[in-house]
């Protein structure tokens, strides 16, 4: 058991250190071309974006060689008191922080500022591995209520207190985590996301089945039913879902029983999301609104349409191979605002093209991957059940950030693991993965 | 489900995703075309680096058409905000509403306007004075900037149809040629569209960056997409520019025509169309203003170019074609004649004729102008049975001739818009008298120009062009030189006519001859030169007789034949013939020498008072 190597990269997976160093790597060269000016450029000028990146590259690498100096039982020893410090240091920011950009999520030293919404997930990932890893004998409704808890805390406090409800989905991930340890079933997460469909649907197309209630006339009726194609596809789909269950699967009480309420809740989404819709804040109905390309005001396009019609103009004049390196001009020019933080992805697809987008998702899947069969190597459950939560939150991040810069999905603020500019993500996504790195050093010396 | 398995579930779910959005990218990116115009639209300015258009010089040398310098004021409607419209409105001059119809007819709305990144020529063609008033206050009006170009600018206020005008390119154009763009000027008439390749030069671009707040960063690539512009070829007008002033002060106050070419080359001395304006009117921001107000006169229609459209009867100076016809054909020779009781005899009197001697022979008949015995000859022509089986025959023989002298047809000279005139077809007649149902008796008025003939200026010019040069002509044209090349081949192609025989026209030119010595046409008598000619007096259906001349001098090696028609003015010897010999004389001596005479031309007006004249018989 003691017989450790003296060596801090003893077993080290290196191929995920590898993609983790490719990739910091070519964030940092598109965080230099995002705020690249031919006239001012000055990597040594601290106050410039290139520059604070580099140090926070520096303090990333630093502290990722320091993880791995760290004993592992470290982080199993103190997964709760991890996540209840960082959960304290997410109510403080309220009451201590600064405010930038009408947000007070953000700590300032000097000139560089920290976000400790970014450290929950590492946080909470730790501590859903500590629960579930420890508990043996548990019932399943209340393993299922607590680790629901320990991922709601977070979100709770990130969404009221500090108002960043973006950063907060990023814990939707832990439901993979929930769906491989067995606590979730396959069709709930499939019903989830069909439920997810209804609901886009019902806000793409409003109305269109309401109208339908009070028309008697039969040509009428089938003309809306022409004219609103989805409706008929999105209706097929659930009567074919419906009919396989209720055919081929056991025809019990509980069955039927359950289908008919998976159906009402399809139908209330459908119906009730373009009324929940209006509830919603002015900025989140802008978004949405102008996502699905739903008519709005001057105004409201303006102001939410604006960022991904410049995104998709940035990544779409790239073509097959981009305008090369330094070369762009709807980043360089500033078309695109936020560019060097959420929508880095721009400066990639401008400047690198096809390739360069497709090689980047790709790298993405692959260290993903990489990350999914690290953990089921793991003979501790704690070391999987993190791995697998890592894997996750790469995985929301990736599909979330680039879904909002192709408009795939609505705008939602939050960054490019290793790529978008910002020291905390940077740095938080650096321990969320040498943590796993280092226990997955250690999985030969664990015992189950 | 095993725990074990769900990993690849997993990884499936995952990789399906990520395959969902390289597809996605390499929509956008490869396949959809859109963003990549919009981002071309939004990061680069396309400053267009317009050419001058090419000088025009006439024969001498003496340049006719130039450049001035213009501005257009363009606009960017997305970047207006903060504009100060009202001031601006006020300078140019404007409504507010009409200021804002503008933006709507660039943009489709106001709304859209804001956002529409996209220059308009808001006020085109503003000169030196307005744009320096614009340039004062030019910080004040975002969106707005100013782009020199230059317009044209004419050194006599001659020839305006000829040289043509240039215009702001219509959006069919723009559509589907790969060279104009919306703004664009080009030629729209006479030599301006004629040789608007030539002219034109090519225009060259300038890409510059600009970044989202509109400020340019610099040339794209340090300008190697750049192209410079390239300067338009000079052109040599064939046009004498002061014959050309002479014969339009001539035909001040008259309606009509005149074409006068050189025979010996195909170039046009002079090209007048008559009432006539002054080309620079057509030019700038006050172009519309003027263009309304010309296209406005209906009785002048100062913008119809009667010298090359107008379609004219040819009255009396058609004689000689027939002449020329039946010489070739063999069914008249010098010696024939006919007698003339103050008509044609075998159709009771018609046509009518006026008194001189007869019988007269062919010469005699030419210098009297005598109706009655350019009737026999016609009917000789196209009566011919030994040679056509039938008068439909005939005439199709007949007509063939007639096209060989370029009338009927197009000439194919280098100018726009030119008119075909009409040699009635076997149909035509068809449809008049019945299908195959009328004789040579029904067209009989052929035989001296009338019935349906129409024939322009230039087309009576260049018949006598051919008679000058005894069988051939060179097609007319009015561009000799282009920058530094040699004048095109087919300048330099003689058109044979089907009157073959030489002899044919000496015999016909004997009696133009003897018209300016003995006949109708002894005003167009210049002493020292021996002029050749033949007046005509064209009936017209509309009003009264217009008034024909045709001539060419000297008899030997003739150097310029002219044709000028004045509408409803009678006699072809009152207004056509002294005309036409003033401008001979000029041309020929340079000098005149008759003050008395081109006193009387100058002022004639037969606009305002109305012509005098008017009598049945043609002479």
């Amino acid at each position: 058991m003691r017989e450790k190597s003296e060596n801090i990269f003893y077993n080290v997976d290196w191929f995920t250190v590898a993609i983790y160093l490719l990739l910091i790597g070519m964030g940092w060269m598109n965080i230099y071309s995002a705020v690249y000016d031919k006239d001012t450029s000055n990597i040594f000028d601290v106050s410039r974006q290139e520059s604070k990146q580099m140090i926070f590259i520096g303090i990333s690498i630093v502290l990722a060689a320091s993880i791995l100096i760290i004993d592992a039982s470290f982080f199993t020893a103190t997964a709760f008191y991890l996540y209840g410090g960082i959960i304290l240091l997410n109510i403080a920011v309220r009451f201590l922080g600064s405010d930038i950009r009408g947000s007070h999520s953000w700590f300032k030293f000097g000139s560089l500022s920290l976000q400790p919404a970014e450290f929950a997930k590492w946080a909470t990932g730790l501590a859903m591995s500590k629960y579930l890893s420890s508990v043996t004998k548990a019932d399943v409704f209340n393993k299922l209520m607590i680790t629901l808890g320990i991922i709601a805390i977070p979100v709770f406090v990130i969404v009221f207190i500090q108002n960043e409800t973006g950063c907060a989905l990023v814990f939707a991930a832990f439901i993979f985590v929930m769906y491989r340890e067995g606590m979730i079933p396959g069709y709930i997460l499939m019903f989830g996301l069909l439920a997810a469909g209804a609901a886009v649907v019902g806000i793409k197309y409003p109305g269109t089945i309401v109208d339908l209630v009070p028309n008697t006339d039969p040509v009428k009726i089938a003309k809306i039913h022409l004219d609103s194609k989805p409706i008929i596809i999105w209706c097929s789909i659930l009567a074919a879902i419906g009919m396989a269950r209720l055919l081929f699967i056991r025809r019990t009480i509980k069955q039927i029983l359950f289908t008919s309420i998976v159906f009402s809740i399809f139908t209330g989404m459908f119906l009730s999301t373009p009324v929940v819709l209006e509830k919603l804040p002015d900025h989140m109905k802008g978004r949405i609104k102008c996502w699905l390309g739903l008519p709005v005001s001057r105004a409201m396009h303006d102001k939410y349409a604006y960022n991904t019609d410049q995104s998709m103009i940035a990544i779409g004049s790239g073509g097959w191979t981009g305008k090369g390196y330094l070369q762009g001009t709807q980043t360089k020019f500033r078309f695109v605002p936020e560019q060097e933080t959420d929508f880095i992805f721009c400066t990639v697809g401008e400047e690198w093209g096809f390739v360069g987008t497709a090689f980047l998702v790709i790298l993405y899947l692959v260290l993903i991957m990489r990350l999914i069969i690290m953990s089921e190597r793991q003979r501790s459950d704690f070391t999987r059940i993190y791995g697998y939560g890592v894997a996750a939150i790469f995985f929301i991040h990736l599909v979330v950030n680039v879904g909002m810069t192709v408009g795939l999905l609505p705008v939602i603020g939050i960054p490019l693991p290793f790529f978008s500019y910002g020291g905390s993500s940077l740095i938080s996504f650096t321990i969320l993965l040498f943590i796993f790195v280092k226990l997955d050093s250690h999985r030969l010396l664990v015992l189950r | 489900m095993n725990p074990a398995t769900k990993r690849y579930i997993l990884i499936a779910f995952a990789t399906v995703v990520v395959l969902l959005y390289v597809f996605r990218l390499f929509y956008i990116q490869v396949v959809d075309d859109r963003y990549k115009l919009d981002a071309a639209n939004q990061a680069f300015l396309y400053v267009t680096d317009y050419p001058p258009r090419g000088t025009i010089y006439d024969r001498n040398g003496k340049k006719m058409v130039f450049n001035q310098v213009a501005y257009d004021l363009m606009v960017v409607p997305r970047d207006m905000k903060g504009c100060d419209t009202i001031g601006l409105s006020k300078i140019l001059g404007i409504s507010k509403e009409e200021f804002e119809k503008r933006l709507i007819k660039f943009s489709g709305s106001l709304k859209e306007s804001s956002k529409d990144y996209r220059t308009y020529i808001f006020e085109s063609q503003m000169l030196p004075e307005l744009n320096a008033r614009i340039q004062e206050r030019l910080y004040k009006f975002n969106g707005f900037f100013v782009q020199a170009r230059t317009v044209r600018k004419y050194t006599y206020p001659i020839a305006a149809h000829l040289l043509g005008y240039v215009g702001e390119v219509n959006q069919s154009i723009v559509d589907t040629s790969d060279y104009y763009k919306s703004g664009d000027y080009l030629g729209q008439s006479g030599i301006e569209k004629g040789y608007e390749n030539e002219l034109r030069g090519k225009k060259g671009v300038q890409i510059k960056m600009r970044d989202v707040h509109n400020n340019i960063k610099g040339s794209f690539k340090n300008g190697k997409y750049d192209t410079a512009s390239v300067k338009g070829e000079d052109l040599v007008c064939t046009l004498d520019a002061e014959l050309q002033l002479y014969a339009e002060n001539l035909m001040k106050n008259k309606i009509g025509g005149i074409a006068a070419i050189d025979p010996s080359t195909g170039e046009v001395l002079v090209l007048v169309t008559s009432p006539t304006y002054d080309p620079n009117l057509l030019v700038g921001r006050d172009f519309p203003k003027n263009y309304m107000t010309l296209l406005r006169d209906s009785i002048g229609k100062p913008l119809f170019n009667r010298a090359l459209k107008s379609r004219y009867p040819p009255g009396s100076t058609f004689k000689l074609m027939n002449a020329l016809i039946g010489l070739q054909e063999g069914v008249l020779s010098t010696a024939t004649a006919y007698p003339c009781n103050r008509g044609y005899p075998p159709l009771g009197g018609h046509p009518a004729c006026h008194a001189h001697g007869s019988p007269l022979s062919l010469d005699g008949a030419i210098a009297h102008s005598c109706n009655s015995y350019f009737s026999y000859v016609f009917r000789s022509i196209i009566d011919n049975r030994r040679k056509y089986k039938d008068v439909y025959a005939g005439y199709n023989a007949w007509r063939e001739y007639v096209l060989s002298f370029g009338v009927g047809k197009k000439i194919g000279t280098d100018l726009p818009f030119e008119d075909r005139g009409l040699v009635p077809d076997l149909k035509w007649f068809d449809n008049i008298h019945g299908v195959r149902r009328w004789s040579s008796a029904s067209v009989i008025s052929l035989g001296i120009g009338q019935d349906a003939l129409g024939v322009t200026p230039l087309q009576m010019c260049n018949i006598i062009c051919s008679i000058a040069n005894r069988g051939y002509y060179f097609t007319p044209h009015v561009i000799r030189k282009i920058g530094n090349n040699n004048p095109l081949a087919k300048w330099s192609l003689k058109n044979y006519t089907l009157v073959k025989d030489v002899s044919c026209y000496e015999a016909v030119i004997e009696g133009m001859a003897k018209a300016v010595t003995e006949g109708t046409s002894r005003i167009a008598l210049i002493p020292g030169i021996e002029v050749c000619a033949k007046t005509g007096t064209a009936e017209n259906p509309h009003g009264q007789d217009h008034s024909v001349f045709v001539c060419f001098a000297p008899r030997v090696n003739p150097k310029i034949c002219i044709a000028v028609l004045v509408e409803n003015a009678g006699f072809g010897a009152t207004w056509a013939a002294p005309i036409a010999s003033l401008i001979m004389e000029k041309y020929l001596t340079h000098k005149i020498t008759r003050p008395e005479l081109e006193k009387t031309m100058l002022e004639g007006d037969l606009i305002s008072k109305g012509p005098g004249v008017s009598k049945k018989a043609k002479r």
